[in-house]
């Protein structure tokens, strides 16, 4: 049996064909895109204009001399990593909770988190609008109990709760596929061994369900990143995000510095991503996979 | 169930066929803004449908149209400026035209195929976008104007630009989100051109948007429904016609009330044929129809917006339909028209004062 | 599940369905707004059920996502099958990577490298309509493929190689050996993914709007373009149908799931008393 087709190539090879043509090649475009002028002539002057752009700002009455996309992206940042924290924070013990439930519920809950993903996003993210506003649904509900109004919209936590509730299901979904797979009798093991609730899930849930809470976590802060529509709506259009400012410069036809931002965000989140992966590898696991 | 799976997936691979359509229909690809024609909601004209049904009694030929829409001026530019869409008729708005008659993507129309434009008011002709009336034919027309709400707002703050700067609606005040608006009301408001290419003017109507910034409510487009209906906001600039839709739905303790302050934009939508166009006279004579009376009538009174032709505001079922209020609002002083829209209209700016407003509008918004 | 396990999961549940509950109310509205409510009326249902752009829009959003998810379930699947049997370790880190690519990128990066590139590739080739129905195709293809292969390849790997072997040793060509002995193993695998694969296809803005051409507009980009005139409540109501649709079909599906399940355990029950 010396080689013939493999077939296992073979069952491969569209994905592999595909794959380059449309993962691969769209990437050199970018950095094609990003390294040229209009005339598509090599430059580096939107990587210049991106690390070197200034701009002035006041915060409390004081002025303050900050580089402009720099700023841009760390505020993008700062709000996606406490979206994601939170959705961590709230998502895990719904997962949990789901992998030690009866077969049908689990996947009763498990369609139910979701059902509101095919509601259009834009339209859900409306619904918060009429939700968050000063005089909207959430102000009315606490009024009747004599509370508020609280003013959300346009803040960093409406921007918060939107992108919490966009990409909730994202966070849940890894949780839960790689939780239901624990076996039982791992954890009635360690119980056995005296351990207590919150212990057993110190020493033996959460560590086994690391690669979860890592693909958990990309797929919450990557598109929290990188989002502008919830910042213009929930926002109220005060956040200017790199998202937002991706677009704007799309709209504007500036494609190649479109391109340039984008490219420099992806080699961003790559390296985190790659990062992360090697630290979580080489240290929770021992260099095992 | 397998076999229903199976069953299923052979199905879907075979549904993107039905997305091709094809046969003898000619088809006509129209690009317009979302919301911007009378599409028989309500019982009302159904203008795509029409001129299908019309088209095939008329010529004996099945025609097809591709009705689909933009967000902006600048995203419809994009698509089409990449080359890779056909487009046979779109309907931007006049710096664009401009910008895009003077980069070669506009067809001369052949006006033998569009009798109704007589129809068009003779201060529409000539206007800078078109001096020769070669691309365009105008769809409607509009003037910016201020929205507030009178239980919130002292009638004698209104009148002008300031009442956007009005520390005492501080927390009130909506702005439009796109930075060549934007810029616009400030510039209004100070008195300088909208199309300098000065920069330092630039800078002092940036200065004034920073100024506003910590009493501005919420940076908005059509956003500005919901927060003017149901008070959210009081101050707001945004497209006259838009007011009655705003009015119409205003909640009990809400007052709308609307001006026009002493320089504000003046905008022409027209319908031009791209040069990307497959159909030229398909697009001409769809362009007519959308001038004939029945089918204007509809557009005008779904937009809400002044309609440049005859045939609609002489209309006495039209005049009737929008009421004595509205009509004093949309047509003010039809007669010099082009005097004042010329001196305050937005043109088309070079790539340079575009790309120093947009750096200037980030300024802004990271503020 | 104990009580404080339910009131914890009702708290979430509450918290991803407000949104539905304010359309449901809102989709009701007389008039013509999203945040002022003046009263009930069926007013919108009527105007959609009219509006054939509307309907148009959802029709081609369907087509879109059912496409988008039989080509990448089918494909993901033989891709996964395939990646199993790498042996070489770079190998599959580098096929690893590049599955990975499409998740870890940004949709707004994948959208608009997309864009580019079928741009590019039109004004090459002098292709008027190089953006249609197809690019948006294959871009929304190249998004849901990693959700497909990332559900099937766990199946594979937990799955016992010894069963397609007899069946080859008993004389199967081996796609009819997968066909019968593996297929059926890693199908709840194939199922998940491609339910995730249309989800994510109905769920994309982003990425549709800098791949769209002309003459084929789906419900996302129809909704975006309304940002100069407004959102009606029409498109709540759309929201609510499809929220209704979605909920019977599932229930159904569960019928008719733990109806399966009936009738295997009762086949099993009488093999076991023959």
């Amino acid at each position: 049996m010396k080689k013939k087709l493999n077939p296992y190539a073979g069952a491969m090879a569209p994905y592999t064909l595909w794959a380059a043509l449309f993962i691969l090649v769209p990437l050199a475009f970018i950095a094609y895109y990003a390294f040229t002028d209009n005339d598509f002539r090599f430059t580096t002057e939107h990587f210049v204009r991106f690390f070197t752009a200034k701009s002035t700002i006041t915060e409390g009455g004081v002025d303050r001399e900050v580089y402009t996309y720099l700023l841009i992206f760390w505020r993008s940042l700062k709000l996606a990593i406490i979206s994601t924290a939170i959705c961590l924070l709230l998502g895990y013990p719904v997962a949990y909770i789901m992998s030690r439930a009866q077969e049908q519920t689990q996947k009763l809950l498990m369609t139910l988190i979701m059902i509101p993903m095919w509601m259009n996003f834009l339209i859900r993210t409306y619904a918060w609008m009429t939700i968050l506003q000063d005089k909207g649904i959430f102000n009315n509900l606490i009024g009747l109990l004599n509370l508020g109004p609280v003013h959300i919209i346009g803040t960093e936590t409406a921007v918060i709760i939107g992108m919490v509730y966009d990409y909730f299901p994202y966070m849940v979904l890894p949780l839960y596929s790689i939780m239901a797979k624990m076996d039982e009798k791992l954890l009635e093991a360690a119980r056995d061994l005296g351990c207590g609730s919150l212990s057993v899930l110190r020493r033996v849930v959460f560590p086994l369900s690391l690669p979860g809470v890592i693909s958990g976590i990309t797929m919450v802060l990557i598109p929290s990143i990188s989002t502008f529509y919830i910042s213009q709506k929930l926002g109220n259009g005060k956040f200017f995000l790199i998202g937002d400012a991706i677009e704007g410069q799309y709209v504007a036809n500036n494609l190649h510095f479109a391109a340039a931002m984008a490219f420099i965000l992806m080699v961003i989140l790559l390296a985190a991503m790659t990062l992360v992966k090697y630290i979580t590898t080489r240290y929770v696991y021992g260099g095992e996979q | 169930m397998k076999k229903i799976l199976a069953i299923c997936l052979i199905l879907a691979l075979c549904l993107p066929l039905l997305a091709c359509g094809g046969g003898e229909t000619l088809t006509l690809n129209v690009y317009n803004w979302g919301e911007y024609i009378s599409d028989g909601s309500e019982g009302s004209f159904d203008t795509v449908r029409e001129f299908e049904k019309w088209y095939q009694e008329t010529y004996g030929q099945k025609v097809k149209v591709n009705y689909t829409t933009f967000a902006s001026n600048e995203d419809m530019y994009n698509k089409i400026a990449s080359g890779a869409v056909s487009y046979d008729v779109i309907i931007p708005s006049d710096y664009m035209i401009a910008r895009m008659a003077e980069e070669g993507m506009l067809l001369p129309l052949n006006f033998d195929n569009i009798p109704n434009y007589q129809y068009i008011d003779s201060s529409f002709r000539g206007l800078y976008y078109d001096p020769q009336d070669q691309y365009s034919v105008p769809y409607t027309y509009g003037i910016v104007g201020i929205i507030y709400n009178a239980n919130v707002v002292d009638p004698a703050d209104a009148g002008d630009w300031d009442l956007m700067w009005n520390e005492k609606y501080a927390g009130s005040i909506l702005q439009f989100n796109n930075p060549r608006d934007a810029f616009g009301t400030a510039m209004y408001k100070l008195g300088i051109d909208v199309n300098t290419t000065d920069k330092a003017q630039w800078d002092q109507a940036a200065q004034e948007l920073l100024t506003q910034r910590p009493m501005v409510y919420s940076y908005v487009m059509d956003e500005i429904f919901n927060m003017m209906e149901s008070g959210e906001a009081a101050v707001g600039a945004y497209y006259a016609g838009d007011y009655f839709t705003m009015q119409e739905a205003q909640a009990e303790d809400v007052d709308l009330k609307f001006y026009y302050p002493e320089r504000t934009n003046f905008y022409v939508d027209a319908m031009c044929i791209p040069s990307c166009a497959q159909n030229q006279e398909l697009a001409e004579i769809f362009i007519n129809f959308m001038l004939s009376q029945e089918a204007a009538v509809a557009n005008a009174e779904q937009t809400y917006y002044a309609s440049p032709n005859s045939l609609v505001y002489e209309d006495e079922g039209y005049r009737a339909y929008m009421g004595e209020e509205a009509m004093a609002a949309l047509y003010p002083e039809l007669g010099n028209f082009s005097e004042q829209y010329n001196a305050f209209a937005f043109r088309n700016l070079d790539r340079e004062t575009q790309d120093y407003m947009n750096t200037l509008w980030e300024t802004v918004k990271i503020n | 599940m104990k009580l404080s396990a339910k009131i914890y999961t009702g708290i979430i549940l509450a918290f991803l369905f407000a949104p539905i509950v304010v359309m449901l109310i809102y989709s009701f509205n007389e008039a013509k707004s999203l945040s002022v409510y003046s009263g009930f009326s069926l007013r919108w249902y009527k105007e959609l059920l009219r509006d054939r752009n509307t309907l148009n829009a959802v029709k081609n959003t369907l087509i879109l996502a059912f496409s988008a998810m039989a080509i990448s379930t089918i494909m993901g699947t033989a891709a996964a099958v395939g990646i199993n049997k790498i042996r070489r370790r770079w190998y599959r880190t580098v096929m690893n990577t590049v599955t990975d690519i499409p998740m870890t990128n940004p949709d707004i990066i994948t959208g608009i490298s997309l864009m580019l590139m079928f741009v590019f590739m039109g004004r090459l080739f002098g292709a008027a309509n190089s953006l249609s129905f197809w690019t948006m195709l294959i871009a929304h293809v190249t998004f849901c493929l990693p959700y497909v292969i990332l559900q099937v390849l766990p199946k594979l790997q937990q799955m016992d190689d010894s069963l397609r072997e007899a069946a080859m040793d008993l004389g199967c060509p081996p796609f009819k050996a997968f066909i019968k002995a593996e297929l059926p193993e890693i199908m709840p695998g194939i199922i998940t993914g491609a339910i995730m694969a249309f989800t994510m296809s109905l769920d994309d803005f982003v990425i549709s709007h800098f791949t769209a051409g002309a003459g084929f507009e789906t419900l996302p980009i129809r909704i975006y373009s309304m940002t100069k005139k407004t959102v009606t409540p029409e498109m709540y109501a759309l929201a609510t149908i499809i929220f209704f649709v979605t909920m019977s079909l599932l229930i159904i599906s569960n019928l008719v799931d733990n109806d399966d399940n009936r009738r295997l355990k009762e086949s099993k029950k009488k093999q076991k008393e023959k």
